[in-house]
C-alpha cells in the first residue's frame, strides 16, 4: 500500500469553471446571493444589537475623551483666554473679564453655568460653587447702570424702545442673530428653530457690538426659549453692562437712527453711571477667587473640545497646565483599584476552577439520576436572586453570623476575637466565588461530557496509573472547558458591582463600584467612561494574551 | 462447554458471572482457557456479553464470581495499568491532543523507558504497520484505517503478551476491512501474541481465528476452530449463525450410533446426524449447508432419501448459482451450485429432486 498523497492540480494554473471563468470569481458570485440573502435575514438582530449594544459602548467612549461643555458654554471667554499666558502668574486681560460676562450671563439664563461649574469642579474643587454663586452676582452691575440710564432718559427702561434702538434702520445685520442663535443652541442642546421677530441693524451692529450681542442673546432667549415677544420684554441687565462698555468707545454723535437722541444723551453722561472695569467686578463685587490665575489655568487647560483629562484621572493622573502630572498620593485609588480588581477576579477564577473542576468531573461520570440531581444543585443559584443570596453571604460570614458561631462553639475561635470575614477582600471572593461558580461548571461539564471514557481506559490498559491518566490524558482534553470557563468567569468577575458593594467594604471593592460611584453619585461621567474604557481594554489585551498563549480555538462552550 | 483449567493456559476464565445491575446476568458461567500464542475471537450478536468479557479481562469490570487467571496467576485484584494487557478500542481511543508518536510512546513513558529506547521501539512499531512517515501527526489528521493501524501499533509497542481488540475494524470500508485482517493475523502470528478479538463479523471471525467462541445470551454456545465450527455446529444457534443454513423441523423416530431417522412435519423422512439429540420422539432442526445439497442423483449414495422440490427463485451470481426451493413446506430452502459447464440452469416453477449426504445433514436441538 502506498501512503503517498498526491496534491491534485499543482501547478495547473487557476482552476477555470465550465463557461471559463476562474473557478474562484464564479464560486464567489454563486455564493453572494446566498450571503446576501443570510444577511438580509439577520439584519433585524444585527440592527437591535447594533443600536442597544454597539451604540451605549460607542458613546460610553466618546464620552470618555469629550469636552466640550467648557468651549459651548463660555465660547468667547475659551477664544479670548487662548493667548493667555498662564505662567506669568497674573490674571488675565480686561478682555477676557468681558467676554466671561457675557458668556456667564446667557449661561445663567439658560441655568447651564451650574453644569460647568461641574464639570470644572472635577478639576479643581470650589469651582462648582464659585460658578453658581457668580451667576446669581451678575445682574447687580447691569441693574446698577439701568438706574443712571433711566435717569438720563426714561426710555432706557423700557422694551419697546430697546426693540426699536436695536432693530435701527436699513440693512439688517441678520448673520449676528442666527450666530447668536447657533451658539445658545449649542450651550442647551436644544435645536431652537423658528423665528426671534428680530435682527439688529448692520449700523448698530457696528456701533454698539457689546449691546448687540447682549441683545441678541435676550432676543434668542426670548423669542425661541421663553416663546414670548422681543418688544414687550424688557431687557437683560446684560444689555445695560454692553451698552456702557460701547458708550465708552463708540461715537454716536453721527447716529441717525432711532433713539439716536438718548444714545448720545446717555454718552454725554456716561460719567453719571458707577463704571467699574469688568475684572474690577469679578475681582470685588463677585468672587475674589475670579482674580485666581490658577482658576483661569484650569479653564484653558480644559477648553479644548477633546481631552485626555478623564483618561489621565482614570490612572492617578492629571492634565495641568503645565502638562501630565501625577495626583496626590490621598487622591490616588485608581491605579490601586485596578490592580485590585485584577488580583481579585483571578483569585476568584482560580478557585471557581479549583471547585467547579471535580463538580463538573462528578456531573459528567456520574449516572444520568445522579447527575440530573447535581445538576439541579450547581443550576440552583440561578434561581434565587443575586442580592439574596449575596445577603445570604452576609449572614453566614459576619462576625455574629453562622460561622463564626460554630467556630467559636467549636473552641477554635475565641468569643472576643472573631474572625473579620465580610466587608473585606475575604468576603467578597468567598461570596463571588459562589455566585460565579456555574459559570465555570457548565462549559467544563460540557467539554468533559464530550471525553469519552474509552481514553481513561485506553491509557490504564497502557499501564498509567489513575494519576497518570487523568493527568496526561484526561486533564490537557478538559482544558479547552477551562478555557472557556476562566474566560466568562474572569470577565464577568472583573465588571462585577452588586456583591462587592454589599460584602466588600472598604478593603474589597472593584473598579466597576468606582464607576457606578461616578455615574450615580459624582455624576462624572466621563471619568466613568474613561473608567470603563479602561476596563474594556484591560478585558481585550487578557483576551488577546489569552489567544495567544492559549489559543481561542482551543476555547469550548459544548 | 466446560475445559478443565490446565495449569498451562495462558489465559483463564474459570466459571465467571457477571452481573451489571444484580438482576440480570450478563455473563452466565463463561468457562475458557486459551494456550499462549493464540488466536481467540468472540463472536456474537450484539449484547451476547463479548465487550464485558472483554472488559473483564482488562480490568475494567469486575467479575461478580468467579475467576480469571493470567498466566496461572488469579488477576481480579491486580488493577487495569498492572496487567500489561494491550488493547484496541472500538473507537480506537487515539488521545487527540497527542501526535502519533506521542501516543506511542505514553505507554513507553508510563514504563520509565529511555528516550533511545522509547525511539527506537515507536519506530520499529510504526514500521511494522507501515506508518512510519506519519509519526508527527494528529490522530484528527488520520484516515479511519490509519487511526485503525496507530491503535494497533499503540497497544503492540509496549510488548504485551496479551492484546484484547473489541471490534477494531468496525468502523473500516470492506476492502480496508479485508486488509487489516490480514495484516492484524499476520502481526499476531509473527510476534507470537496472544490475542482475544471480539467481532459480530462471521468472516472475519472464520478467516482470522485460531478457535472461534460464539457467544449467545452470555454463554459460549461452542468453542472450535472456524472449519469445525462450520462443518459441524453442535447446536442450532450455531448453526444458524454462523454462514448460511437450511433448517427442516421434525421429530426423531429412531436412533441408532451416528444416523437417526427424522421425520418431518410434511410427513418425509430423512436421515441424518444426531448431535444434541438423544431421545426418540423429541422435536428436532434439521441442518444442512446450501452447498452440500445435491439436485444429482449420481453423486448421492446408494439409498439416500430424496425429497421434492419446486424451484421459487433461480439467481445467477458469478460463481455459483442460488436457487430458493419450496422443500417439506419451507419456502427458504436454499440450494448453491457452482458455476460449471454442465451445470444446469433451473427454470422458476420447475420441479426436481434434491438429496444429501447424511453427514451433512444434522439432527440439532429444535
Ligand atoms: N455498564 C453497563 N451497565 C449496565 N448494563 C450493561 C453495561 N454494559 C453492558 N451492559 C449490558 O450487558 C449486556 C452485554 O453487553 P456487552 O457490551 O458485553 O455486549 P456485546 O456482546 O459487546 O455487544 P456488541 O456486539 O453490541 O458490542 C447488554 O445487554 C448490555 O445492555
Ligand atoms: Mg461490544
Amino acid at each position: 500500500m502506498s501512503h503517498t498523497t498526491d496534491t491534485a492540480g499543482a501547478g495547473a494554473g487557476p482552476m477555470l469553471a465550465a463557461d471559463g471563468t476562474p473557478l474562484k470569481r464564479s464560486l464567489n458570485r454563486a455564493l453572494r446571493r446566498q450571503k446576501l440573502r443570510a444577511l438580509m435575514l439577520i439584519a433585524p438582530l444585527l440592527l437591535f444589537v447594533l443600536l442597544t449594544f454597539i451604540a451605549p459602548i460607542a458613546d460610553m467612549l466618546f464620552r470618555s475623551v469629550e469636552n466640550q461643555i467648557v468651549s459651548d458654554t463660555l465660547p468667547e471667554t475659551v477664544e479670548t483666554l487662548s493667548d493667555w499666558d498662564h505662567t506669568t502668574q497674573a490674571p488675565p486681560s480686561e478682555t477676557v473679564y468681558e467676554a466671561l460676562y457675557f458668556d456667564m450671563f446667557v449661561a445663567a439664563e439658560a441655568k447651564e453655568h451650574t453644569r460647568l461649574g461641574g464639570r470644572l469642579n472635577y478639576e479643581m474643587s470650589g469651582l462648582s460653587s464659585l460658578i453658581r454663586s457668580s451667576g446669581r452676582s451678575l445682574d447687580d452691575l447691569g441693574d446698577d447702570y439701568l438706574d443712571a440710564l433711566e435717569a438720563i432718559d426714561p426710555a432706557w427702561g423700557e422694551g419697546a424702545f430697546w426693540f426699536e434702538l436695536m432693530s435701527g434702520e436699513g440693512e439688517a445685520a441678520e448673520e449676528v442673530i442666527t450666530a447668536r442663535r447657533r451658539a445658545v443652541a449649542q450651550m442647551t442642546g436644544d435645536r431652537l428653530g423658528g423665528d426671534t421677530g428680530f435682527a439688529p441693524s448692520a449700523e448698530i451692529a457696528a456701533l454698539l457690538p457689546r449691546t448687540t450681542r447682549a441683545y441678541s442673546d435676550f432676543a434668542v432667549f426670548t423669542a425661541l426659549v421663553d416663546g414670548d415677544v422681543v418688544a414687550e420684554e424688557d431687557p437683560w441687565e446684560s444689555v445695560y453692562v454692553g451698552l456702557a462698555l460701547d458708550l465708552q468707545q463708540a461715537d454716536v454723535s453721527g447716529y441717525a437712527g432711532p433713539g439716536g437722541d438718548a444714545l448720545r444723551a446717555a454718552q454725554a453722561d456716561l460719567d453719571s453711571l458707577p463704571l467699574m472695569p469688568l475684572s474690577q467686578f469679578f475681582d470685588e463685587e463677585v468672587d475674589a477667587d475670579w482674580n485666581d490665575p490658577e482658576v483661569w489655568a484650569v479653564i484653558q487647560t480644559y477648553s479644548p473640545r477633546y481631552t485626555t483629562g478623564y483618561f489621565l484621572n482614570a490612572v492617578d493622573l492629571q492634565l495641568t497646565p503645565d502638562g501630565v502630572a501625577t495626583r496626590p498620593e490621598r487622591e490616588s485609588i485608581y491605579i490601586m483599584l485596578f490592580k485590585r480588581t485584577l488580583f481579585m477576579s483571578l483569585t476568584i477564577t482560580l478557585s471557581c476552577i479549583l471547585l467547579g473542576y471535580p463538580v463538573a468531573w462528578l456531573l459528567a461520570n456520574l449516572p444520568s439520576s445522579k447527575a440530573n440531581l447535581l445538576m439541579i444543585l450547581v443550576l440552583l443559584p440561578f434561581w434565587t436572586s443575586l442580592l439574596v443570596r449575596t445577603s445570604a453571604w452576609k449572614v453566614m460570614l459576619q462576625q455574629q453570623g453562622v460561622i463564626n458561631d460554630v467556630l467559636v462553639w467549636l473552641g477554635l475561635v475565641a468569643d472576643n476575637d472573631r474572625l473579620v470575614m465580610i466587608n473585606n477582600q475575604f468576603g467578597t471572593i468567598v461570596a463571588m466565588t459562589h455566585i460565579l461558580l456555574p459559570f465555570m461548571i457548565l462549559p467544563l461539564y460540557s467539554v468533559m461530557q464530550g471525553i469519552p471514557p474509552s481514553y481513561l481506559r485506553a491509557a490504564k490498559s497502557l499501564g498509567a496509573t489513575n494519576w497518570t491518566a487523568f493527568w496526561r490524558v484526561y486533564f490537557p482534553q478538559s482544558v479547552p472547558g477551562i478555557g472557556a470557563g476562566s474566560i466568562l468567569v474572569f470577565i464577568l468577575a472583573i465588571g462585577y458591582y452588586i456583591t462587592p458593594e454589599i460584602v466588600g467594604g472598604t478593603t474589597g471593592t472593584f473598579i466597576s463600584n468606582r464607576i457606578a460611584y461616578h455615574i450615580s453619585s459624582s455624576l462624572n461621567w466621563g471619568l466613568a467612561a474613561a473608567l470603563g474604557a479602561i476596563l474594556l481594554a484591560v478585558v481585550l489585551l487578557l483576551y488577546w494574551a489569552y489567544d495567544r498563549i492559549v489559543g481561542i480555538d482551543n476555547v469550548k462552550l459544548g | 462447554m466446560a475445559e478443565t483449567s490446565d495449569s498451562g493456559a495462558f489465559v483463564a476464565f474459570e466459571r465467571v458471572q457477571k452481573s451489571y445491575d444484580g438482576e440480570t446476568l450478563v455473563v452466565k458461567d463463561l468457562n475458557l482457557t486459551m494456550p499462549k500464542g493464540e488466536f481467540l475471537t468472540m463472536l456474537g450478536p450484539s449484547g451476547s456479553g463479548k465487550t464485558t468479557c472483554l472488559m473483564m479481562l482488562a480490568g475494567f469490570e469486575t467479575a461478580t464470581y468467579g475467576e480469571i487467571k493470567l498466566a496461572g496467576q488469579p488477576i481480579n485484584n491486580i488493577p487495569p495499568h498492572k496487567r500489561g494487557i494491550g488493547m484496541v478500542f472500538q473507537n480506537y481511543a487515539l488521545f487527540p491532543h497527542m501526535t502519533v508518536a506521542e501516543n506511542l510512546s505514553f505507554p513507553l513513558e508510563v514504563r520509565k523507558m529511555s528516550k533511545s529506547a522509547r525511539e527506537a521501539k515507536i519506530k520499529r512499531a510504526l514500521g511494522m504497520v507501515q506508518m512510519g512517515a506519519f509519526a508527527g501527526r494528529r490522530p484528527a489528521q488520520l484516515s479511519g484505517g490509519q487511526q485503525q493501524r496507530i491503535a494497533l501499533a499503540r497497544a503492540l509497542v509496549f510488548e504485551p503478551e496479551l492484546v484484547l481488540m473489541d471490534e477494531p475494524l468496525g468502523a473500516l470500508d470492506k476492502q480496508l476491512r479485508e486488509h487489516m485482517q490480514f495484516e492484524i493475523t499476520r502481526l499476531a502470528h509473527d510476534l507470537g501474541i496472544t490475542t482475544v478479538y471480539v467481532t459480530h463479523d462471521q468472516t472475519e471471525a472464520l478467516t482470522m481465528s485460531d478457535r472461534v467462541a460464539v457467544f449467545n445470551d452470555g454463554r459460549i454456545q461452542q468453542l472450535a476452530p472456524p472449519d469445525q465450527l462450520y462443518e459441524e455446529p453442535e447446536n442450532s444457534f450455531v448453526a444458524q449463525f454462523i454462514g448460511e443454513n437450511n433448517t427442516l423441523e421434525g421429530v426423531i423416530k429412531s436412533i441408532s450410533g451416528n444416523t437417526c431417522e427424522v421425520q418431518l412435519d410434511g410427513g418425509e423422512v430423512i436421515s441424518a446426524r444426531p448431535v444434541n439429540v438423544t431421545e426418540v420422539g423429541q422435536r428436532t432442526r434439521v441442518s444442512i449447508r446450501p452447498e452440500r445439497v445435491e439436485m444429482d442423483k449420481s453423486r448421492l449414495q446408494e439409498g439416500a432419501h430424496t425429497l421434492k422440490a419446486e424451484v421459487l427463485e433461480f439467481v445467477y451470481m458469478g460463481d455459483i448459482f442460488r436457487t430458493r426451493l419450496r422443500v417439506a413446506g419451507n419456502t427458504d430452502f436454499v440450494m448453491k451450485t457452482r458455476n460449471a459447464p454442465d451445470q444446469v440452469r433451473l427454470q422458476k416453477g420447475q420441479q426436481i429432486e434434491i438429496g444429501w449426504l447424511p453427514d451433512d445433514c444434522r439432527a440439532l436441538d429444535a
